[in-house]
């Protein structure tokens, strides 16, 4: 306990998590909607996906902020997660899609008769929640074990890992997939047997993905304090130095590779449920550099950085894209660029800076 | 076949009129009757048969029976003329009917007006109706295609004729016309030719389907020539634009190591320049010439764009690759957005001039357009003119100097800030080039870079990074691999296919095609 922070800390996270499991849930199914402190659906909504970025954030800044590698596959891993969640439920609709078939709309749309193989067995919500684990972890093993072992790094694995987003974005727009093609899944009637729009189950998932955001939080923390963790920061500063010391660095890089995508598969799978799509186009290698600014913006190398981070460039997303859509892009691109020049290590740097200055 | 045959008798007795029983048939008859009265009428092949049908198909035709005599008038304009005798009737007759042409018979005639256009005196008139009648035509047509061959001189009709007839033998004639049309179609080379044969292989006599496949494997083996062609001139053809995407980025990413995720949003920037360019130019009798000064136009631009990039933002990072690309990814979002507002967020269309549209037809079915065979071109001299001034001007020594070492170069007194500003604008001018080429391609829109980036970063990477001719050989050998495997699996697979084999690539040889040798790699 004392290891993964101090009084302050637990009382920090205490207060979070209160107000995620006690206030939220209160003033969303508690208190009326006439009464101006009802939240609403949009806000339980919002946050949800907000904290669902929380946990991507987390992943990225162990595999970048930690271990100084520049993953741009992590979209990827989460839209692995989300299609796999998104499988069982799409069989969760059972009769109730539009043909009134047995088989997802798109796939009668196709006139396929049945479940093509990787469908098999998705009705069970453990297979689903097994392959929200497996699909990512075993790609990023596999696609870590050759790259590290031939010494990709740097810039190089970043470019990679865009491409093999790109291919595997390409390959999803594909009808022939099963996966939906263009408009993936979307329609979903309920999960795990609840209905998915009522209010309840939305504030079920919603506090699902709080435990698993502190969950994260907790796990990261007593990974970067370990010594496997001092291994991590080692190798960002020094690799070579770090290999010469005796320590396979190759191994070490796999396994937080792997790590951080089993813990983006499951971001994504509770991302699903709560944002009722899922599409190809979260795979665009877009989406895995808006993942790496979220990091970046709050604080490389800090956890509480990254959580902050995607909060705060979600929220300002969403603020704008209501408020001024058409400059969002602009606000969006001078996050890049400021924080790359002026924020080296994000707002906690920044802050810490400060805290430091002020008691000089 | 007797009637036809009978027509063309009764045609040649009565030089002055039209075939009495035709016109009749026509006018009474049933419709194979009719049908058949027509193609005698065109097997006649004269102006007044010509004149006659396009009377039936616009109802001017009326029929009358008087104490048992039958007659076909036309009446047209409030006068009346035998249709078989031409001689006026004054006045019309009471109690006529008319001929009701229906859809059917309509088509028929428009057929069969379209055949007789092939004994038209103009080359143009005479082309045109080959080639329809050559896309699939009645085989009653047939003594009047054959009329036409008899006369017709001009190589190009001629052969479109000759493959229009053997079609309509191989469909109707007896088995020895069959088999002689299909040994005739074995010996054209188009795609038409082997449809039929295709057709008639499945034929249930034995003899035919044997004849028939035979002169399908011909006309495949001379067709797939022309298939192994275009398929060539598409490799090259992907190869030059990957290569134009490229070249820019082998200089700002090769050379100078800085990841430009903004180098395809220059590329947008020289496509919306020429755009601007051909839109001045739009009003003005040199039309024709825009390009000439649009491609000077979009490096100029994408070059400025280029250099102040690099003095504002990118000379802070260097040796920060991946902050570099964080920034420059946050340039390209606001460059996208900037072009969305200035000229909105739909395409915009670039029209090429004239030299630019059409094509060569290389092989029947095979057209090289000549906007691609440009392109070609246009690449080529880019490179030279890179390699030139990279390897024969002192700005290109200096580039060179820097890239390899830095502090020493400092210290013989090269200007390195200036230098990598340089550097990075020629890069950046070179990808505005591009997108000048790009824009005779497709549409241009504000989202074009960005479909460009990752295949640039491919090309560079593939080829080996700071080598220029790696980047050659590597644009060149993806778009071959590219085009190659569309025609086996179709398009997305084969851009699939070909990242994956890249990234494998990249795992095997992360060096790429061609290594920079010696303790430089580490660095």
């Amino acid at each position: 306990m004392s290891r993964l922070y101090g009084t302050k800390g637990w009382v920090l996270l205490g207060i979070f998590a209160s107000i995620l499991f006690i206030v939220f849930p209160v003033l969303s199914l508690q208190v009326s909607d006439q009464n101006s402190f009802h939240l609403s659906q949009y806000w339980v909504t919002l946050v949800g996906k907000i904290m669902c970025y929380a946990i991507v954030a987390i992943a990225m800044d162990l595999i970048w902020g930690y271990t100084g590698i520049l993953s741009l596959g992590h979209g990827l891993f989460f839209a692995l997660g989300g299609y796999s969640m998104g499988m069982y439920l799409m069989r969760q609709i059972g009769r109730e899609g539009q043909y009134q078939s047995d088989l997802p709309d798109f796939m009668v749309f196709l006139d396929w008769k049945e479940y093509p193989w990787h469908w098999w067995n998705t009705e069970h919500f453990w297979y689903a929640a097994l392959l929200v684990v497996l699909v990512p972890g075993l790609l990023a093993l596999v696609f870590g074990f050759f790259a590290f072992r031939s010494r990709v790094r740097g810039v190089y694995f970043s470019i990679i890992t865009q491409a093999l987003t790109f291919a595997a974005m390409l390959a999803f727009f594909r009808n022939a997939m099963g996966f939906g093609g263009n408009n993936g899944f979307t329609d979903f009637k309920r999960v795990l047997g609840l209905p998915i729009t009522t209010p309840e189950t939305r504030m079920i998932l919603f506090a699902a993905t709080g435990i698993v955001l502190i969950g994260t939080l907790l796990l990261a923390r007593w990974i970067v304090t370990s010594k496997f963790g001092r291994v991590l920061t080692a190798i960002r500063d020094a690799e070579t130095r770090v290999a010469f010391c005796g320590y396979n660095t190759v191994h070490y890089k796999i396994a937080i590779f792997t790590l951080s995508a089993v813990i983006c598969g499951v971001a994504g799978a509770l991302y699903v449920p709560q944002v009722g799509i899922i599409n190809p186009s979260e795979m665009s290698p877009a989406n895995s550099i808006e993942i790496a600014i979220w990091v970046a913006v709050g604080g490389r190398g800090t956890l509480a950085g990254a959580i902050l981070g995607a909060g705060v460039v979600n929220g300002a997303k969403s603020f704008f894209t209501q408020a001024f859509p058409e400059y969002w892009l602009y606000a969006l691109g001078l996050i890049f660029i400021l924080v790359t020049l002026f924020l080296p290590r994000g707002m906690v740097g920044a802050l810490q800076r400060q805290r430091r200055e002020a008691a000089r | 076949m007797r009637i036809l045959i009978l027509a063309a008798c009764l045609a040649a007795s009565q030089a002055f009129a039209l075939d009495k029983s035709a016109v009749e048939k026509l006018a009474f008859g049933e419709f194979d009757e009719r049908s058949a009265a027509i193609a005698a009428l065109v097997a006649e092949g004269d102006d007044k048969a010509a004149d006659f049908l396009q009377a039936v198909a616009e109802g001017e035709v009326q029929t009358l029976e008087q104490k048992g005599v039958r007659r076909v008038l036309v009446v047209r304009g409030g006068q009346a003329a035998d249709a078989i005798t031409g001689e006026k009737v004054d006045p019309v007759p009471e109690g006529a009917e008319d001929v009701v042409a229906n859809n059917r018979l309509r088509k028929e005639i428009e057929g069969a007006l379209a055949a007789l256009k092939l004994l038209s005196p103009q080359r143009e008139t005479r082309l045109a109706a080959a080639k329809e009648l050559a896309g699939g035509a009645d085989s009653a047509m047939l003594p009047l295609v054959r009329k036409a061959l008899g006369k017709e001189t001009d190589a190009q009709i001629k052969s479109l004729l000759e493959l229009t007839a053997a079609s309509m033998e191989m469909k109707g004639g007896s088995k020895q016309e069959r088999i002689a049309a299909i040994r005739r179609l074995g010996q054209a080379s188009s795609p038409n030719s082997r449809t039929l044969l295709s057709e008639a292989v499945t034929d249930a006599d034995e003899d035919i389907k044997h004849e028939a496949q035979k002169a399908l494997r011909e006309v495949q083996g001379r067709l797939a020539w022309g298939e192994r062609a275009g398929l060539l001139f598409a490799g090259v053809s992907l190869g030059s634009i990957l290569l134009l995407a490229a070249l820019g980025l082998a200089i700002t990413y090769g050379l100078m190591g800085v990841i430009n995720m903004a180098h395809g949003e220059l590329i947008m920037i020289g496509a919306y320049t020429t755009y601007v360019v051909q839109v001045l130019f739009r009003k003005t009798p040199y039309f024709d010439w825009y390009l000439l000064a649009a491609v000077p136009a979009s490096f100029v631009v994408s070059a400025a764009v280029g250099m102040l990039l690099e003095r504002v933002v990118i000379r802070w990072l260097y040796g920060r690759p991946l902050e570099t690309l964080l920034a420059t990814w946050g340039i390209s979002l606001m460059l996208i957005q900037s072009v969305r507002t200035i000229f909105g967020a739909q395409n915009v269309q670039v029209e090429n001039p004239d030299f630019m549209s059409g094509g060569i037809q290389a092989f029947q079915g095979v057209v090289f357009p000549w906007s691609r065979i440009w392109i070609i071109v246009f690449a080529a001299l880019v490179l030279v003119s890179m390699f030139l001034l990279l390897n024969k001007t002192r700005l290109g020594l200096f580039i060179r100097s820097v890239t390899q070492n830095r502090d020493m170069a400092s210290c013989v007194g090269v200007p390195t800030g200036r230098v990598d500003m340089w550097a990075f604008g020629l890069g950046s001018g070179i990808a505005g080039l591009a997108g000048s080429a790009l824009s005779q391609l497709g549409n241009v829109g504000p989202d074009l870079g960005q479909g460009y980036i990752v295949d640039s970063f491919m090309v560079v990477v593939f080829g080996g990074v700071g080598q220029l001719a790696g980047t050659v050989y590597a644009a060149l050998t993806l778009g071959f691999a590219n085009k190659f495997l569309e025609s086996v699996s179709g398009a997305v697979i084969a851009k699939i296919v070909v990242l994956v084999f890249i990234i494998f690539f990249i795992q095997r040889r992360p060096q790429g095609l061609f290594a920079v040798k010696g303790r430089a790699v580490e660095a």
